[in-house]
């Protein structure tokens, strides 16, 4: 059996700008070194292909301690906004596409993109609430089914 | 480490990317496509000129670069170099390979 990864399926199932952007990253870099890759939507994951939404994520400032600030402040009106600001200023300077321009870019790759029925279903959207170059939308368990190969790694963000 | 390349001797990395490329020409450019089994059209060709520009330029390719670049779409840039686009069209430009993650 051959250690070789081929194909890297990812789960999205969180809404905030860093995740999404985690996930985009790696199934970016693995369509660049000629990996198969695959994103499955679900639940929050699904607002980064929302046409309302997916320009509106945001970065987490309560609950998460690398922000290095006290949970009270990041509670504050605005904080989340002026995070999301620096961070995405700073993802600029390194040439980072906006989550839009990133789909795009994801989609022209190759790389698939799908979302999560039963998730669809429970927000109540339809598919002209998703993005144009979705592939379509799957249930786990037809997720599951295009794992089924040799090299293949699922990862949950 | 050396390696003969069309007929001369051409020092490249591990990985056979060019060490020096004052020893690129498109004779040698050939030869690489051809180890990674693409034939080189004129396609290709304006590709490679567009990322010898940047490497003059010493602006950092990336694929963002690439979809705003007005020479060539990622979905073609894909379809004109498989299995790691920008990776396989360094090597064959003869230039280093990327270092970004993006």
């Amino acid at each position: 059996m051959s250690t070789k990864v081929k194909k890297m399926l990812f789960i999205l199932s969180k809404g905030t700008i860093e995740n999404a952007y985690a996930a985009f990253v790696m199934a970016n870099g693995a369509r660049m070194e000629g990996i198969d890759s695959e994103i499955f939507f679900t639940f929050f994951g699904l607002e980064a292909i929302q046409k309302k939404k997916l320009d509106h994520l945001r970065v987490a400032t309560v609950g998460n301690p690398a922000m290095h600030m006290p949970t009270m402040l990041g509670g504050l009106p605005g904080m989340e906004a002026l995070a999301t600001k620096m961070m995405k200023k700073e993802m600029e300077k390194l040439d980072m596409p906006p989550i839009g321009e990133f789909l795009e870019i994801l989609s022209d790759s190759g790389c698939k993109l799908w979302g999560c029925k039963l998730a669809v279903d429970m927000f109540h959207l339809k598919r002209e609430d998703l993005i144009d170059d979705l592939d379509g939308i799957l249930t786990i368990g037809d997720f599951y089914s295009r794992a089924d190969q040799e090299g293949c790694q699922l990862l949950f963000i | 480490m050396k390696k003969v390349i069309a007929n001369k001797e051409i020092d490249v990395n591990e990985e056979g990317y060019l060490l020096d490329f004052k020893q690129w020409d498109r004779e040698i450019c050939e030869c690489i496509a051809g180890e990674c089994d693409i034939v080189l059209t004129e396609r290709h060709w304006e590709v490679i000129e567009y990322i010898h520009d940047k490497h003059h330029k010493e602006e950092p390719l990336s694929i963002r670069g690439i979809k705003k670049s007005g020479v060539i779409d990622v979905k073609e840039f894909y379809s004109l170099f498989p299995g790691g686009p920008l990776k396989k069209a360094t090597l064959i430009a003869g230039i280093p390979k990327p270092k970004s993650c993006i």
